[in-house]
């Protein structure tokens, strides 16, 4: 991003939202009800269009039997709930939301969160060349696109000649077909796990240096400073970077680039499942129901965290301003 | 990013989301077959799955140097401007379908397209491709190629009677096995099993050589199509039974339980077949690279393996010793006389059909330039370099003559042949088969994955009235 050059946006000063203003209907910027609804106009007209009617489609495809080809994509029927009640009750649904926990259990919440922090915290008054190098690193990893990075691990994971198996002296060992959620898992943590590791980097600067020297001086442990002296600086930060995450991942489709889901749907987490059913067996209507429920658990998800969020909130956090 | 840069992003994004509005609109276009006749300059597009230096390069650089060129030239001898463009696609087949069937939902892609023969039926029910008389009007039955592709041929481009464009080859399944490793094995050169048995002995023997993968019987989903058509189908035409007959799809009973039994005995405890290949996303690729390097003894492919895969000029696994190492049999029946209608020996055909887009701008140019692709000097031009078995018989027989494997596929393997039901359940009906395979390869009882599949099939092709127990 270029940094902002139009002299109003430097002139303009900082402003804090005041909640009063809100509360009291003031008009706080001065631009009259008229002017402020054709300044939003753009913006609202941009969100109906690409995201609210989208999802309201959705709504009604997931209620038809519409599919890809066949009569029932020139004249689809009202089906009703059918499509839950068939979702819900599908062995496959429940191995892929089974396998989605692992995905975002694994990778998200345990794997790229203890290993973002550990780097942060190992690099945290380190400078210089090794730290740059540590951090270019894992940043590759997160900015790389995806398809050149499957293309990698595969070579590095197959069953012949693969880079891991040479390594390892293990010719003829199959890891992706043998353990793939394992594979899939690791690969999310190696590649994700960037965005934990920046995010607690800033978030350690916020720990006053002082509180550290004092935790040291009076002979605490590293996780007696971890738990008393860091965590409670930075519980915001950990939320805020374990919403996001369990989202992206959750949602995430690179490992279908790996697996494609397979062997025999073994790691077929949900986004490929909603692929496979949705373009591969052509069922729109279906898939859409699925689109449906993974929302609702999207939902769930950011509600939880978002309710933790707030009543754990330590007074001046920024937490979410990395959001 | 400035303030200004921002609001002109926004106004284009405002623009986009008008023409996306009024797109949603969607009057119908017109149908008028003569509509864009006798324009002074039309643009045209060709699509489908080859793409020069990958997929079918071949068929690529036959429209982009033959076809096109010739076609544009001939126009231009008329005062007439052509433009033709080539879109080339180097994917999955199933990646394809999905692409080509949201473009024509959404009415636009390429004007001249090629579609799986089994995808018509489902394309033509979505209203997505609509019969030539329709798009074209007069003309198109007019055309005097009919006359020179057999009626079984053109069935590949029919639905319901009408037929939707043009299939410019066909194609059918056969054994191929490597002759160097039957020698070392003490197999015959000549090898033909009769019964599904032969098949069993002769992979036993290959089994004794070191790092050799006996047979490879497509299986599992990650092959999809390829696991249907090249190894289930057969087989089930071996057992005597069709996948859909009279009306009814074949559910589990003892046809289908025979052939995973099959599947049982290669993938089971001998070790006959290798089950991870199976599994693998890129596994069929695998498979071919594994056949060309000699590391595969049989393997059941259609006559496109022969000709694009193990090509020792043009494949993508090339084996330069093809011609003499590779060796082609029929596949058996179960046993002699019990295949489908009595047959001893069976085989399933399919292939591509060329179709227009009922969108086209210009319908009465498109037909022509399809035509054109499906004329006598156009298709020897597409099969110089590779013989096909061409859907024209004037033309095979000039180009059959010089190909032993061809001559083999035409006359053996033809006459004996199934086609796939093309209605719009049946890729899941397909998908069911290939899980059911799955589940034999990974250890569960032929029995048991049956069952499975009888569940599966009444559920997608609407309940258990639609499906014979045979």
């Amino acid at each position: 991003m270029a940094p902002p050059t139009s002299p109003r946006a430097e002139a303009a000063p900082p402003r804090a939202a005041s909640p009063r203003a809100a509360s009291f209907g003031e008009d706080a910027a001065g631009l009259g009800r008229a002017r402020a609804a054709a300044f939003t106009a753009p913006a609202l007209i941009l969100v109906a269009v690409f995201l609210v009617f989208p999802a309201l489609w959705t709504l009604y495809l997931g209620t038809t039997d519409y599919r890809l080809t066949g009569i029932a994509a020139s004249d689809p029927r009202f089906v009703g709930a059918d499509n839950y009640r068939d979702v819900l009750g599908d062995g496959e649904f429940h191995r892929s939301l089974w396998l989605t926990l692992q995905f975002v259990v694994g990778s998200a919440v345990v794997g790229q969160t203890l290993l973002g922090f550990a780097i942060a915290w190992v690099m945290r008054d380190r400078s210089g060349p090794v730290r740059r190098l540590v951090e270019g690193l894992v940043l590759l990893a997160w900015i790389l696109p995806s398809s050149v990075i499957a293309f990698l691990w595969i070579a590095l994971l197959d069953r012949d000649g693969g880079t891991l198996n040479a390594l390892l002296g293990t010719p003829g060992t199959a890891w992706l077909l043998d353990h793939p959620m394992a594979c899939v898992v690791v690969f999310n943590v190696w590649r994700g796990t960037a965005f934990s590791m920046m995010l607690y980097g800033a978030a350690l600067g916020n720990v006053p240096p002082s509180h550290l020297e004092t935790a040291r001086l009076a002979g605490a442990s590293t996780w007696q400073t971890l738990r008393d002296a860091v965590l409670p600086r930075i519980r915001g930060h950990v939320l805020t970077s374990l919403l996001l995450v369990s989202l992206w991942t959750f949602n995430d489709f690179t490992p279908f680039l790996i697996t494609a889901g397979g062997p025999d749907g073994r790691s077929e987490i949900m986004s490929v499942y909603v692929y496979r059913t949705a373009l591969g067996d052509g069922r729109l209507g279906f898939g859409a129901a699925i689109s449906l429920l993974m929302i609702l658990i999207n939902l769930v998800i950011a509600l939880v965290y978002l309710r933790v969020l707030r009543s754990r909130r330590a007074p001046g956090n920024a937490g979410e301003a990395a959001a | 990013m400035d303030f200004s840069r921002r609001r002109i992003g926004a106004a284009a994004a405002l623009a986009m989301a008008g023409a996306l509005l009024a797109g949603c609109g969607g009057g119908g276009s017109s149908t008028d077959p003569d509509r864009g006749k006798g324009a002074k300059s039309f643009s045209l597009t060709i699509t489908r799955n080859a793409i020069e230096g990958g997929k079918n390069t071949e068929e690529a650089e036959w429209i982009t140097t033959k076809v096109i060129p010739a076609f544009v030239a001939a126009q231009k001898a008329e005062g007439v401007t052509a433009k033709v463009t080539f879109r080339g696609q180097g994917v999955d087949d199933e990646a394809y379908k999905t692409k080509l069937a949201l473009d024509l939902k959404s009415r636009s892609g390429a004007d001249i397209m090629d579609v799986d023969g089994i995808w018509v039926g489902e394309f033509a029910q979505a209203g997505y491709i609509k019969p030539l008389t329709d798009v074209v009007g007069a003309p198109a039955d007019a055309w005097d190629g009919w006359t020179k592709i057999p009626g079984s041929v053109q069935k590949l481009a029919t639905f319901e009677g009408k037929r939707y464009g043009v299939p410019p080859a066909t194609d059918g399944r056969v054994l191929f096995f490597n002759k160097k490793l039957f020698a070392r094995a003490g197999l015959p050169a000549d090898w033909q099993p009769k019964t599904w048995p032969d098949i069993i002995a002769a992979a036993r023997a290959l089994k004794k050589l070191p790092g050799v993968t006996p047979v490879q019987l497509n299986a599992g989903t990650a092959m999809g199509e390829a696991t249907t058509m090249q190894g289930f189908l057969p087989l089930l035409a071996g057992a005597g039974a069709e996948i859909y007959a009279d009306g009814k799809w074949t559910g589990g009973g003892p046809a289908v339980q025979q052939v995973l039994g099959l599947y049982a005995q290669i993938y089971g405890g001998e070790g006959l077949g290798d089950p991870k290949l199976q599994q693998e996303a890129k596994g069929r690729d695998k498979s071919f690279e594994e056949f060309a390097a000699g590391k595969i003894g049989i393997l059941a492919e259609g006559d496109y393996f022969w000709r694009d895969v193990i090509n020792p000029r043009t494949g993508v696994a090339k084996m330069p010793s093809r011609d003499r190492d590779v060796g082609y049999a029929l596949i058996p029946a179960a046993a002699p006389g019990r295949g489908v209608r009595g047959q001893d020996f069976v085989s399933m055909s399919g292939g591509s059909v060329t179709v227009l887009n009922p969108n086209t701008k210009y319908p009465q140019q498109a037909f022509e330039l399809l035509a054109f692709m499906n004329s006598p000097e156009m298709v020897k031009a597409r099969t110089a370099g590779t013989p096909e078995l061409t859907s024209r018989t004037d033309v095979n027989k000039e180009i059959l003559a010089g190909d032993p494997f061809l001559t083999f596929v035409s006359e053996k393997v033809l006459p004996v042949t199934s086609y796939r039901p093309g209605l719009a359940v049946y890729p899941q009906v397909s998908t069911a088969l290939q899980e059911a395979t799955a589940a034999v390869v990974s250890g569960k009882s032929p029995r048991q994955a049956a069952a499975e599949y009888t569940k599966k099939l009444e559920g997608a092709v609407g309940g258990a009235a639609n499906v014979t127990p045979r």
